[in-house]
């Protein structure tokens, strides 16, 4: 029996919304306020699936789950400046999409075998979430 | 595919009732929800769509354009209103939650930006 377990996950991180591709006031122009430094509390919503163990009744160990999110957002993300301080945000503009996107590429690999990734939802604010359900 | 969701609150009085359904009927159907001067909520609306990232401005899709959208179309339109009471177009529509998301998607679907589709 497959189900879908959800984990969510608090941090705080500061980024602007700015394109090294774009000058100056193409950014201002695209972006507005959001081309400004400034930070969110972000809440991330993790849901794996997979089969209910029989002898546990759990789909995963959720201490395995609770390392590979510390592993994957909070030593990276939490109290942290996106732009500058995530190497996976270098080129990109750390937009809600993209770090949903790499959220989603960074647990895959980690998961234990016959587990799979269903959905990563990432709030920007309580108004505002970016969803992705893998390539 | 990326999704993008937005949600939004709206304070909104309404009333479960079939009018093709006798009083009594109605009352077993929906119980309380069939209170003969309404009730209300505050419901809350997502809407989601789904795009391709832009390699420049790492969005998906243009989030003005559906905020213009639900403000125009769902909150402006219902927000402190009885839906039940002042949408004649809509009399047809018994408001249940179901019936409610079929009517703003229908609403909302029309003014999705280019390139996004609503999910």
């Amino acid at each position: 029996m497959s189900v879908i377990l959800t984990r969510k996950v608090h941090f705080c991180a500061s980024h602007r919304e700015y394109s090294a591709a774009l000058s100056e006031e193409e950014n201002r122009r695209v972006f507005g306020k959001y081309a400004n430094w400034h930070g969110h509390n972000y809440l991330c919503e993790v849901s794996v699936c997979g089969e209910v163990d029989a002898s546990t009744g759990m789909v995963i160990d959720l201490k395995v789950l609770s390392e590979i999110l510390d592993d994957v957002i909070m030593r990276r993300y939490d109290h942290k400046n996106l732009n500058l301080d995530v190497p996976a945000f270098a080129d990109a503009v750390p937009t809600t999409e993209i770090i949903v996107m790499d959220i989603w590429r960074q647990i895959v690999p980690r998961l234990p075998q016959g587990m799979g990734l269903h959905r990563v939802r990432l709030y920007e604010d309580p108004t505002l979430f970016a969803e992705y359900y893998g390539p | 595919m990326i999704y993008l969701g937005r949600r939004i609150t709206i304070s909104m009085a309404h009333r479960l009732n079939n009018p093709q359904l006798s009083e009594a009927q109605n009352r077993a159907l929906y119980g309380k929800c069939n209170n003969p001067n309404g009730h209300g909520h505050e419901y809350v609306v997502e809407a989601t769509c789904g795009g391709e990232i832009d390699p420049v401005t790492g969005f998906s899709v243009d989030l003005g354009a559906i905020d213009a959208a639900l403000r125009r179309e769902i909150f402006e339109r219902f927000d402190h209103r009885d839906f039940d009471a002042d949408f004649p177009e809509l009399a047809h529509v018994i408001s249940s939650g179901e019936n409610l998301a079929k009517v703003f998607w229908d609403l909302l679907a029309p003014h999705v930006p280019e390139g996004a589709t609503l999910a």
